[in-house]
């Protein structure tokens, strides 16, 4: 519902999140898979550097989705 | 066999006596169709017939709602219909609420109710639940087709038939007991197997309808671009001074991250009923990712970072609230010249 809000008025939003089905339900233009639900841009038992890294490739996708023109829904996996 | 016997209640404009300036008439009792009714006794057929008039001004039944009530019950009561139809009243603001709360009296007296109204009327929310308001047109121009349809609904009624607002076009009634053969796991199992099997499910309980929002254009520039971070995740500062709640949010906090280069669980916490807050705060930057996000500034792959996260607790919180909040945040961060949004979801 937040990032439709801010849709709304123009603002391209992104929504990363573990359970795809409820944005793409709910409405929400940009999605991007999470991690895991407590933790949709972290891994705490991967080693620190791979979870950065991990981190980083979320940050970069939901960047890429800011990026992409969407016509319906986009969601990057 | 015996007429069907119909009472009906309009205004004073729709019994011929005047407009506006004719809105203080007070409450008058005329036996026969009037106005509309003439439509409806076409429409109903020669099994029915309107016994009584009932009207009033529009002024004078808002004005003395507690003296007029009890008379048209009463006047309903002495002509004993089998059905008491008001209306319709389409978008107008006094006439519609009268004839919700005629229908619902005459409801609650015993005797079947049926009114018609346009869907903003605001007579639809207050009734609704207490009588059957048919769907119509904005202004008295759709008379020719609420007639019928209300008509319809009415010779279903009185015979004992099966009714539905998708079928028979009135507004929903809320919840209705029904008597099944299956029980729920019978009836899940069913359409969990149908679903697998692609065949078409009828739902029980509808759900919210959620409707599309244009899709925002895209950052063309994202070198130039200022982001913001925002989040349903729970997230608060250490102590919860906001006081956040853990579900059923009424609110959303403004967290200030001015200069900082990542989320300190010194600074910040979780608190969100909805999953295990422990590793959010060990290292809140797994919920909201501060630490790359700005390491990604730094680099330049964007310009700017908005100085404030906005974060809400997405658990158990109403859509309406949700909404509100959405809505207020997106004033906020277009004040802010804010570019593009990374929200994150738990």
């Amino acid at each position: 519902m937040l990032v439709k809000e801010i849709e709304r008025v123009g603002i391209p939003a992104v929504q990363i999140c573990t359970i795809l089905p409820i944005a793409q339900t709910v409405g929400a233009n940009r999605i991007v898979r999470a991690i895991a639900i407590p933790t949709p841009v972290g891994a705490p038992n991967l080693p620190a550097e791979e979870e950065k890294a991990l981190r980083e490739s979320i940050v970069s996708k939901a960047i890429r989705a800011l990026e992409t023109e969407v016509n319906g829904q986009l969601t990057i996996e | 066999m015996a007429k069907y016997r119909v009472v009906h209640y309009i205004n004073q404009f729709y019994a011929g006596i005047g407009g506006e300036e004719q809105a203080d008439t007070g409450l008058f009792c005329e036996e026969g169709p009037k106005g509309p009714g003439m439509a409806f006794k076409g429409a109903l057929g020669p099994d029915f017939e309107i016994v009584a008039t009932i009207y009033c001004g529009d002024n004078y039944a808002v004005d003395h709602t507690e003296q007029v009530m009890p008379q048209i019950i009463e006047t309903i009561r002495k002509y004993n219909p089998d059905l008491v139809i008001a209306g319709p009243a389409f978008n107008a603001g006094r006439y519609g609420p009268m004839c919700g709360a005629v229908a619902k009296a005459a409801n609650e007296a015993g005797f079947l109710s049926v009114t018609g109204m346009y869907e903003e009327n605001p007579g639809v929310e207050m009734y609704s639940k207490y009588t059957y308001i048919v769907k119509t047109a904005n202004s008295a121009a759709g008379m020719r087709k609420a007639v019928p349809a209300m008509a319809a609904l009415c010779k279903k009624l009185v015979a004992g038939e099966e009714v539905s607002p998708d079928a028979d076009g009135y507004f929903k009634r809320g919840k209705k007991n029904v008597f099944v053969d299956k029980n729920g796991a019978q009836r899940a199992f069913e359409m969990l197997m149908a679903k697998l099997k692609g065949e078409p499910v009828v739902q029980e309980i509808e759900m919210p309808p959620f409707e599309a929002v244009e899709p925002a254009a895209p950052i063309k520039d994202m070198k130039h671009a200022k982001l913001a971070l925002v989040t349903d995740a729970g997230l608060t500062d250490k102590t919860n001074s906001f006081r956040l709640e853990s579900s059923r949010a009424s609110k959303y906090v403004a967290l200030s991250i001015a200069g900082m280069d990542s989320l300190s669980a010194d600074d910040f916490s979780a608190n969100h009923g909805g999953y295990d807050n422990t590793q959010a705060n060990r290292n809140p930057n797994v919920i909201v990712p501060l630490d790359v996000v700005r390491s990604f500034q730094k680099a330049g792959a964007f310009a700017e970072l908005e100085d404030t996260i906005y974060s809400t607790t997405g658990n158990g919180t109403s859509l309406k609230n949700a909404q509100s909040f959405g809505a207020e945040i997106a004033n906020r961060l277009l004040a802010a010249h804010v570019n593009g949004v990374i929200l994150t979801s738990t």
